[in-house]
C-alpha cells in the first residue's frame, strides 16, 4: 500500500505492507534511524515519535495508520541549524549516558513543554513515566527538562 | 517483530464498517487504538485475516453528558478521559481510573471502548463499567443492541459482542442524587497490570441513604467481577465506617486471587479488603462534597 506521511515537515511516501510497523518505515524506508527499537513489546518507549504532536510508540502502530498524518522524530528537533532547547538541556545537564532512550525522552519532554511550559518535577516524572532509561539516569533527565523549560521561558520573555 | 500478514481496510463511515463486518466479521478485527491488539499480533497470540481501522471514521470521539448518561464514543482515548472536564464533573470513578491506565504513551492512542471490547481479564476499564452499571452499545447492519455490562464479559478475552458488531458507545448512568466513586489500583510499575484494582460507585438520596452501590474488582478472578454481596449489603443503608468495613469483608470474600509474580493470594485478598474500604470512603467524600 502507498502511504504518505509528513515527517519532520516533509512529505515522505513509500510502498509498505499493511503489517509494516511505523518504526520500521521510519528506520528502513526513510533511513531515519534516530528512532530506536528497544523492547519491541510496548514496554520501554524507546521508539517514541510525535504523532500530530502527541507522543506515541511507533512499534505499536502500523505505517498505514500514519497515512496523511504528521510525525516528528528526533531528527526534526533541530530547527534552522539550532538545537532545540530540550537538546541543549540534555547536553548541559548530562541527561544521557548510553543515549539509547534519549531521542524518545527528548520528544516526550518537548511534547510536555509544548503543553505545559512550566512543569514541576512531578509533572515531568509523570510525563516521562512511559519511557525507560536502562542506565537509570532519571535524575539528570529531569534536570535537563527543567533546564529546557527555563531556557524556553527566557527566550519567550 | 512483524505480525502475520493481513488485509487492511480503513473505512470512513460507520455504515461502511458495518457492511465490512457483516461480510468479513468472522475473520476481521476492529483496530481502534491498537495498544493491546498490535502487541498480541506481534507475539502471534492474535492473527486476524483483516484489520478494519476505524480511526478514519469521524464523529466517534465524543464524550457527551446527555439524557441521564455519560456517553463515551468508540474513539475516545484514555487521555481524552484524563483531560475531560465533563468526566471530572459527572463520573468520579472514570476520572480516577483514567490516569492509571497503562502509561502516558499508550493513553494517547488506546481507547476506552476498545479496552472494554478486548476484555483482557486484567484490564481496568471493565471494573469501572461494572461498578457504575454501564451499558455497552453494539451496532451492526441489523441495528443496535444495548448490553448491560454485567452480561457483556463472558470469559477472558470473550464478550457478548457478535463478530458483525462494532462497540460504538459506552453509556454510564449519571448519579441520581449525590454520587461519587473512585478507582484504587496497586501496580508494581507504570504500565503494569494491576496487582489489585477496586472500582467503587455510590449514589445517595437526599436523606443520605445509599440507593445505588457498585463494587468491582480487577486482577483477582478469571475476569473482572462485581462484588455482588458487598453491593447488596450497602443498598438501602446509611454510610458508616462499620458498613464499609462489612462490605469490604464481603468484597474480599468474593475475590478469587491466585499466587503469582505480583503477590500471594492472601496478600491480594487483603488488598481488596483495604482498597474497598478506602474506595467507599472516597466515594462518600465525593457524594458529600
Amino acid at each position: 500500500m502507498n502511504v504518505t506521511v509528513t515527517v519532520n515537515g516533509l512529505d515522505r511516501s513509500g510502498d509498505v505492507e499493511p503489517r509494516t510497523l511505523l518504526v520500521h518505515f521510519l528506520r528502513t524506508a526513510l533511513d531515519l534511524t534516530g528512532t530506536h527499537v528497544g523492547c519491541d513489546t510496548s514496554n520501554c518507549g524507546a521508539c517514541t515519535v510525535l504523532l500530530d504532536g502527541q507522543p506515541v510508540k511507533s512499534c505499536t502502530m502500523f505505517a498505514v495508520q500514519a497515512d496523511g498524518r504528521s510525525i516528528t522524530t528526533v531528527e526534526g528537533l533541530k530547527q534552522d541549524g539550532r538545537l532545540d532547547p530540550i537538546q541543549q538541556g540534555f547536553k548541559e545537564m548530562h541527561g544521557l549516558q548510553c543515549g539509547f532512550c534519549t531521542p524518545a525522552m527528548m520528544l516526550v519532554s518537548k511534547a510536555l513543554l509544548d503543553r505545559n511550559p512550566d512543569p514541576d518535577e512531578d509533572d515531568i516524572r509523570w510525563a516521562l513515566s512511559g519511557n525507560l532509561c536502562r542506565c537509570t539516569g532519571y535524575v539528570n533527565i529531569v534536570k535537563a527538562v527543567q533546564w529546557a523549560a527555563k531556557e524556553r521561558q527566557g527566550a519567550s520573555a | 517483530m512483524y505480525p502475520p500478514p493481513f488485509e487492511y481496510v480503513a473505512p470512513t463511515t460507520v455504515d461502511e464498517v458495518f457492511a465490512i463486518l457483516a461480510e468479513r466479521g468472522d475473520e476481521a478485527k476492529v483496530l481502534a487504538g491498537g495498544q493491546s491488539l498490535i502487541p498480541m499480533m506481534k507475539l502471534r497470540f492474535a492473527f486476524p485475516e483483516m484489520l478494519v481501522d476505524v480511526n478514519r471514521v469521524p464523529g466517534l470521539d465524543y464524550i457527551d453528558d446527555a439524557d441521564g448518561y455519560l456517553r463515551v464514543g468508540a474513539l475516545v482515548r484514555h487521555n481524552d478521559v484524563v483531560a475531560s472536564d465533563v468526566v471530572g464533573r459527572v463520573n468520579h470513578t472514570m476520572a480516577a481510573a483514567a490516569p492509571w491506565i497503562s502509561d502516558p504513551l499508550v493513553r494517547n492512542l488506546g481507547t476506552v471502548c476498545g479496552s472494554v471490547a478486548h476484555a483482557d481479564p486484567l484490564g481496568d476499564w471493565a471494573s469501572v463499567m461494572l461498578a457504575c452499571g454501564a451499558d455497552v452499545v453494539a451496532r451492526s447492519t441489523s441495528g443496535e443492541r444495548v448490553i448491560p455490562m454485567a452480561d457483556f464479559i463472558t470469559g477472558p478475552f470473550e464478550t457478548a459482542l457478535e463478530p458483525t458488531e462494532l462497540l460504538t458507545e459506552l453509556r454510564i448512568p449519571k448519579y441520581g442524587g449525590r454520587g461519587g466513586g473512585t478507582y484504587v489500583k496497586l501496580e508494581r510499575k507504570v504500565g503494569d497490570y494491576a496487582t489489585v484494582g477496586v472500582a467503587t460507585h455510590l449514589d445517595l438520596d437526599s436523606g443520605g441513604t445509599i440507593t445505588v452501590a457498585g463494587v468491582a474488582l480487577t486482577s483477582v478472578a478469571p475476569n473482572n467481577i462485581k462484588a455482588v454481596e458487598a453491593e447488596q449489603a450497602l443498598l438501602g443503608q446509611t454510610p458508616s465506617d462499620t458498613l464499609f468495613a462489612e462490605a469490604a469483608e464481603l468484597a474480599a470474600g468474593a475475590a478469587e486471587p491466585k499466587d503469582d509474580v505480583r503477590g500471594s493470594a492472601e496478600y491480594k485478598r487483603d488488598v481488596v479488603r483495604v482498597f474497598t474500604r478506602r474506595g467507599l470512603a472516597k466515594a462518600l467524600e465525593h457524594a458529600q462534597a
